[in-house]
């Protein structure tokens, strides 16, 4: 790592406030997209003020109201908005709460399959060769499988839980990071501004992920978006079959299976959480496609 | 072609033999002596230990029960369930025509209401209908199935009273299964009311396993058909005073569904994953619920073959979608 090699030009202040302004130009032409952002934010601020904003504890149970409905419904009670569970909690408290998860759980899997896919594609599409045959015959076995049934199985190796399922979903995501990343570091190993850094000294580790990384980065950023709700769903699937977060966890998958046997007598209890899950996975798409078309405007105009 | 061939079965080959080996290796990374696990018992004496590590060949090199293993599975035998001691194999040939039958339904649905709502939307772009599609089919993308499964169940059996919560067909009708399709069965055993049953039975789940690869295919063929519709033999067909419905139908479409084609082979992975939630919810006495029961009864054997033979199965659909995709473009077997 030597000081000659830094051959790309440092990119001015000027440019870089350009290119923030350009990419808002189209993100905000996408009506969805904004909305779908400005209710991420909402549900980020949500997350963070979890316990200021909702009027209970997420686990106290309240034994005089068990199963009361939503305020405007008949036996409803203003203390409780959104009516209360089997064991008298607060739903509107547990979801706020269940925001957190949702959120970290995103989170943290999109942040370990990025990371450890761009190492490993960037390493296959660099090096190439055996050490690229390899990697690749790793990802199609792992892809051979439907992802939520190889994250069932994981998680019934490591034991059910959210750590062990973040984990398993991780190791489920990351095979399309590994290809994404592959396919853009082939496509841009060859061209002049990687053989000039060479030619000046930039070793291997250099040119890898200061040099060519940076070029690759728009289609990872659109499937970070998308592997954040895939995360959300798959979480709160596992959690549905009793393999995720367990009880008494305000983890929305969880919070569903605990509500499954009082479905025809309740409805208020199975319809919030999967309302929550449906919201935060629908706003992360639509700013999905919002950055999708932002990245590549080319992709827009067809 | 027959290069083209080749060279898919030449990825194939390796991967199968890699997804054999994690099936393999999943047992023996379990926590736990995989004797007893595999034998289903607590407490055991310990000549009866030994007698059991012999007879499931647990005493012998790695490599060697490997081998043994994958004979076993290239013969179809992959074992007995620790529950119900039967046979691996014959336990999944009873079931999947349960998921088949849902599954194919609910592709069958997909496509019924996804390719003319993509080409319709395509058509008139950027007008409200337009707009309406790809709103409803973004949300149908980002749906939690096991919770709309739920809601669809509040709304039709718990409200209206129309459809029943779960399985395959009424506990009234009781016939040997010929095909192992209900629908087929039930028209075939002549009992009245037995189609209907079965058809109630089948609406909610096909619905609930048919929303995601609806909201794909809405998605893929508009955007296939947008990019179609503005190529120039398009234009050349337009100019020729062709009818539009003829431009659409016969020039543009045909084109269009060449991507689409190959997306709705690649549902099938979609399907599976679906198949799981769809059939706990519904109590759908398919692959995906045995799948989950296993992982909860621990029935290691069963856990082992059952992703073995689905990824199998995965495999050779992607491979036949990959020829599909060759024969019908050229373009791309080179």
């Amino acid at each position: 790592m030597t000081d000659m090699a830094t051959v790309p030009a440092p990119v001015q202040e000027g440019t870089r406030r350009q290119m923030l302004a350009e990419f808002w130009y189209y993100f905000s032409e996408n009506r969805g997209a904004v909305m779908g952002l400005w209710v991420f934010v909402l549900l980020v601020i949500i997350a963070i003020f979890a316990p200021v904003l909702a009027p209970h504890a997420p686990n106290a149970q309240f034994r005089d109201a068990i199963l009361v409905p939503p305020f405007w419904e008949a036996g409803g009670r203003a203390a409780y908005p959104l009516g209360t569970d089997a064991v008298g909690r607060d739903i509107l408290s547990r979801l706020l709460h269940g925001a957190r998860y949702s959120l970290f759980i995103g989170l943290i899997v999109t942040s370990i399959a990025l990371v450890g896919g761009i190492i490993i594609g960037v390493i296959a599409g660099y090096f190439r060769g055996w050490i690229d045959t390899v990697i690749m015959r790793l990802m199609d076995i792992i892809l051979a499988f439907p992802s939520l049934l190889l994250a069932l199985v994981l998680v019934a190796i490591l034991g059910p839980g959210l750590t062990n399922a973040m984990i398993a979903i991780a190791l489920v995501l990351q095979p399309h990071f590994v290809r994404l990343t592959r396919a853009a570091v082939m496509s841009e190993k060859n061209r002049e501004y990687v053989t000039a850094a060479r030619v000046a000294g930039a070793g291997n580790l250099r040119l890898m992920f200061r040099t060519i990384l940076p070029n690759c980065m728009a289609p990872l950023i659109v499937q970070a978006t998308l592997s954040f709700s895939t995360a959300i769903l798959d979480a709160a699937a596992l959690g549905f079959l009793g393999m995720g977060a367990q009880p008494p966890t305000p983890e929305w998958g969880t919070m569903l299976a605990e509500a499954r046997e009082f479905i025809l007598r309740a409805w208020w209890v199975v319809t919030f959480p999967g309302l929550a899950i449906l919201i935060t996975v629908l706003a992360i798409n639509l700013m999905g496609d919002g950055l999708r078309d932002a990245l590549d405007p080319k992709l827009k105009r067809s | 072609m027959f290069r083209f061939i080749l060279g898919r079965l030449a990825v194939l080959i390796p991967t199968f033999i890699g997804v054999s080996i994690i099936a393999f290796a999943f047992i023996r990374v379990l926590p736990g002596d995989p004797v007893m696990l595999m034998s289903g018992e607590r407490v055991m004496a310990p000549e009866r230990y030994e007698q059991l590590t012999k007879m499931l060949g647990y005493d012998r090199p790695l490599p060697v029960q490997y081998f043994d293993y994958l004979t076993g599975v290239l013969q179809g035998d992959f074992g007995n369930s620790i529950v119900t001691r039967r046979p691996v194999a014959q336990e999944f040939l009873t079931l999947f025509p349960a998921t088949l039958e849902l599954s194919i339904c609910a592709i069958i649905f997909a496509m019924l209401i996804g390719l003319p709502a993509g080409v319709i939307a395509a058509i008139k772009r950027g007008s409200f209908f337009d707009q309406s599609i790809m709103g409803v089919s973004l949300v149908g993308y980002s749906m939690p199935i096991f919770w709309w499964g739920l809601l669809l169940i509040i709304l039709f059996s718990g409200v209206l009273g129309w459809t029943p919560v779960s399985g395959r067909i009424s506990l009234m009708y009781f016939f040997p299964p010929v095909t192992g399709f209900m629908l087929i069965d039930s028209l075939l055993s002549g009992q009245a009311g037995a189609f209907k049953s079965a058809v109630s039975h089948l609406i909610l789940p096909t619905i609930v396993l048919g929303t995601i690869p609806l909201a794909v295919i809405a998605r893929q063929t508009r955007s296939a058909m947008l990019e179609v519709l503005g190529e120039d033999y398009v234009r050349t067909a337009r100019a020729k005073g062709l009818s539009p419905f003829r431009v659409i139908g016969v020039h543009a479409l045909r084109n269009a569904m060449i991507p689409v084609i190959t997306t709705i082979g690649l549902q099938i992975g979609v399907l599976m994953a679906g198949a799981i939630l769809t059939e706990t919810i519904f109590s759908w006495p398919g692959i995906g619920k045995w799948m989950v029961d296993s992982v909860f009864r621990r029935d290691y054997p069963v856990i082992q073959g059952g992703l073995l033979i689905i990824a199998g199965i995965i495999m050779l659909v992607n491979l036949a979608v990959d020829l599909l995709y060759g024969l019908i473009n050229p373009r791309i077997r080179h």
